[in-house]
């Protein structure tokens, strides 16, 4: 089946529901393409707030967001994209509420904020009250209420449609080719602007607070397509993650005054940010777990994890503001945190690298900022770069709906003056051979079991601190585990939600993501941000104040380029807290 | 501990009707039903269907019916059910493979409540102002995850597919009692029909189901008073 859409967005998340509805509203045609129903996206987990400097409860500036996104970024963000977000994200959050957004409110009726980890007033000198929030659910509110304007505004979706293929020809965006899950059938989509928002790849880590379905499946397709993928090496740990099972605390919990405290007690933060304590930017905390646990100081039988304390909190703040990730820690491990300290350790949360863009998320292929015409990316899929080595916490989904919004009105205008290209049944071939593989095979590869072992493998060799030794070891496991993935056969042979087939589809993109991350990692000689090299400990401004473009040239083979750092306002600075 | 799984199985492609398949697996007493199911499907059986994303009860992906009650896999673990276990797809949505069902109805349902704040009055240049009262008034329909376990779990809907179904109503209470909201009356004309909510019965099967702790059967009841409001 053929369709055609002026601008067809992928994916169904706070991004891409941002920018269909602000596509829409320029008046173009607009679809979304989604492998999940809209309100199952993984932006519906975000909880903690969105960082805007309204200055509700106390003076703020938009200067001031600015430099910490610049300082929290390690000084790797670039400055244009800081200035457009700090400025665009206050309007942004202004226009959530007027369509409906049920924000936390003060007493005087004004949206509620609370403190977040690296957010400071006065350049640094004390955590500002910043991150708009509704309880402990944000995410789940800011995607349904996108959601909510989409229906109003009549969007077309394509639910549970997977995309398997992006039509890239001469150099331009030409479609789409999806599976529906439902029948098993390969779709085509014809579009004059094509726009990426399809989410991070946590998956690739044992222990994450994504999604199953947080597979990097774009970010795969166009990198197997040679085009580039930007600071692919930057990956966030949050510090806060549910021990074992990685399921996120928000930092909100830290930032209406929770404490880390290792095994004797001790609240270690004070050693490590002096200024901000638990609220420094999360690189910082989950590097400073690491420490305490590798020294002796985890707690529990494994000495292995640390605690998240809140039992000196008032319980009513605790019932009110974070009354979800109260009930995780019920739930999950039976802990009440009115009463005991939570296990937690830090958990795969954030690719700060993607698919690098402009400011107007148009897809970028080489060093020389070259677009490709028809080809847009927004939200965690993208590199604008905004959150440069090291995200800030409410950076996330405020970039979304920022750029989300940018992405869409330039896609908007740029399908009215262009055409539609001809496409044919045989762009479906590349897909559909893909798919016949995988079925037809009689390999003894099994997708689960790979799929573990790169899990496993991601996070001893690539994780919060990294070495070149074991980088180089991470380099050969992958190959070889790309090599076994070609002879991966599946039980499920049917047509309606082979759902087997999906996990082995996504199983390809997270291994190309990973390449892309290892060998990213392993270039880069210096510690920036969440890049922690252990053999090169130091920040390295002279040879790396800039963007890695990692191009596939083959499986195992990796090309890099670099783009310059956009610098401005922010001269890089030693970044201490 | 030795668990025995039952899952109601159907494959359109093979099966004219759904069928129980049993499978042995070892599980530990805090693990989530959604990983047993994952257990059967990448150790057992590849062919097993469901859906889920998230893995702790914020999707809304996984509802079924978990030893006779509608529950998400994520969120329930097997120490609170014991060593037998069996699970089915959720009941009045057309079954498509193993334990997904169509989900179409249920957002037509969610649709024609107009789920989305209802107000022309040109906004202000900053936020518009509401109480932390007026903001708690419609705070639990806010916590819906659009699951459907309460619509599923309701004998009115099994009986007449055509019932919008307190999700859908619970939805339209979270914007009828929103100060911010002005469509009340276009609201009441999908409400106040013969599919909406005097269908209601009070059956409270939908508040039990509720993975989110919504008072649903309240809400309902605060919906019926405020159309019967308008009336006098
Ligand atoms: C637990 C958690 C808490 C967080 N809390 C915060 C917070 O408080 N503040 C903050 O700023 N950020 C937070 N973040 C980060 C932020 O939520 C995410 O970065 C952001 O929501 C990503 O949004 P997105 O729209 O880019 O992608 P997603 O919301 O992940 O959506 C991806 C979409 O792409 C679709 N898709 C993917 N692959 C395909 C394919 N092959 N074919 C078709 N469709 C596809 C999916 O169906 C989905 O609709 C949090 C993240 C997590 C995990
Ligand atoms: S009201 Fe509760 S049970 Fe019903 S759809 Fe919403 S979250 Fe699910
Ligand atoms: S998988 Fe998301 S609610 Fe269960």
């Amino acid at each position: 089946m053929a369709h055609r859409h002026e601008v067809i967005v992928v994916g169904a998340g706070g991004a891409g529901l941002a920018t269909a509805l602000y596509a829409a509203r320029e008046g173009a045609d607009v679809a979304v393409v989604s492998k999940l129903y809209p309100t199952r996206s993984h932006t519906g987990a975000a909880q903690g707030g969105i960082g805007a400097a309204l200055g509700n409860v106390e003076e703020d500036h938009w200067e001031w967001h600015m430099f910490d996104t610049v300082k929290g970024g390690d000084y790797l963000t670039d400055q244009d994209a800081a200035e457009v977000f700090a400025k665009e994200v206050i309007e942004a959050v202004i226009e959530l509420e007027h369509m409906g957004l049920p924000f936390d409110r003060l007493p005087n009726g004004k949206i509620a904020q609370r403190r977040f980890g690296g957010h400071t007033k006065d350049w640094g000198k004390a955590p500002v009250h910043r991150a708009a929030h509704a309880a402990d659910r944000t995410g789940h509110m800011i995607l349904q209420t996108l959601y909510q304007q989409c229906v109003k505004h009549n969007i077309t979706f394509y639910n549970e449609f997977h995309v398997t293929d992006v039509i890239l020809e001469d150099g331009v965006a030409k479609g789409l080719v999806a599976l529906e899950l439902a029948t098993g059938e390969l779709h085509l989509f014809q579009a004059k602007a094509i726009v990426i928002a399809s989410g991070g790849f946590g998956r690739i880590y044992k222990v994450t607070s994504n999604a199953y379905t947080l597979t990097g499946d774009l970010q795969a397709i166009l990198y197997r397509k040679g085009l580039p993928l930007e600071d692919m090496e930057f990956y966030q740990f949050h510090p806060t993650g549910l021990y074992p099972l990685g399921i996120l605390l928000t930092e909100g919990a830290r930032g209406e005054g929770g404490i880390l405290r290792n095994a004797l007690g001790e609240r270690f933060m004070e050693r490590y940010a002096p200024t901000i304590k638990d609220l420094a930017p999360r690189d910082l905390v989950s590097r400073a777990m690491y420490l305490e646990v590798r020294e002796g100081r985890g707690c529990g039988p494994k000495k292995d994890h640390v605690l998240l304390d809140l039992t000196h909190l008032p319980p009513e703040v605790i019932e009110k503001k974070l009354p979800d990730i109260t009930e995780f820690s019920r739930i999950y491990l039976g802990v009440d945190p009115l009463k005991e300290p939570v296990p937690v350790m830090p958990t795969a949360h954030y690719a700060m690298g993607g698919i690098p863009t402009t400011l107007w998320g148009q897809v970028i292929k080489g060093e020389k900022n070259t677009v490709v015409p028809g080809l847009y990316a927004a939200g965690e899929a993208a590199c604008v770069s905004l959150h440069g080595a090291n995200r800030l916490g409410t950076n996330s989904l405020g970039d979304l709906v920022v750029f989300g919004r940018r992405a869409g009105i330039h896609a908007a205008r740029f399908a009215k003056d262009a055409d539609y290209h001809e496409l044919t049944e045989a762009h479906l071939g590349e897909s559909r051979e893909r798919i016949e593989r995988i079925k037809n095979s009689t390999g003894k590869e099994k997708v689960a079991a790979l799929r573990a072992e790169l899990q496993q493998s991601m996070m001893d060799h690539a994780s919060v601190f990294r070495t070149g030794e074991l980088l180089k070891k991470q380099v050969e496991i992958l190959k070889e585990l790309m090599d076994r993935y070609k002879r991966i056969s599946i039980d499920d042979k049917g047509d309606a939600y082979n759902t087997e087939l999906v996990e082995a589809l996504e199983l390809g993109y997270l291994l190309e993501v990973s390449e892309a991350l290892v060998h990213s990692a392993l270039n880069r000689t210096e510690s920036r941000g969440a890049h922690a090299r252990e053999d090169y400990p130091e920040r390295d401004d002279q040879n790396w104040l800039k963007h890695t473009l990692a191009y596939k040239v083959e499986d195992g083979k990796v090309a890099f380029r670099y783009k310059p750092v956009v610098l401005g306002r922010f001269e890089p600075k030693a970044r201490t807290y | 501990m030795q668990v025995t799984l039952k899952i109601l199985r159907f494959d359109p492609q093979k099966d004219q009707r759904p069928h129980w398949e049993t499978y042995q697996v070892e599980a530990e007493p805090w693990d989530r039903v959604l990983d047993l199911l994952h257990k059967v499907k990448w150790d057992q059986d590849g062919t097993l269907a469901f859906r889920r994303s998230c893995g702790h009860g914020i999707c809304g992906s996984d509802a079924m019916l978990i030893n006779g009650k509608n529950r998400l896999a994520c969120k329930t673990l097997v120490k609170d059910l014991g060593s037998v276990i069996t699970v089915e797809p959720i009941r009045g949505l057309p079954v498509e493979k193993d334990l997904i069902v169509d989900m179409e109805p249920f957002f037509a349902a969610y649709r024609a409540v107009k789920p989305y704040l209802i107000n022309d009055e040109p906004p202000p240049q900053r936020e518009r102002l509401q109480s932390p009262e007026e903001r708690e008034r419609f705070d639990q329909g806010t916590k819906c995850i659009l699951c459907a376990s309460c619509t599923t779990s309701c004998p009115v809907f099994w009986v007449n597919g055509t019932y919008i179904g307190p999700a859908a109503i619970v939805q339209a209470h979270r914007f009828l009692f929103d100060s911010r909201d002005r469509g009340k009356r276009e609201r009441f004309k999908a409400l106040g029909s013969g599919s909406g909510v005097w269908r209601c019965r009070t059956a409270y099967n939908c508040t039990e189901a509720c993975p989110r702790e919504i008072p649903v059967t309240q809400l309902i009841e605060e919906v019926k008073r405020a159309i019967l409001m308008d009336r006098f």
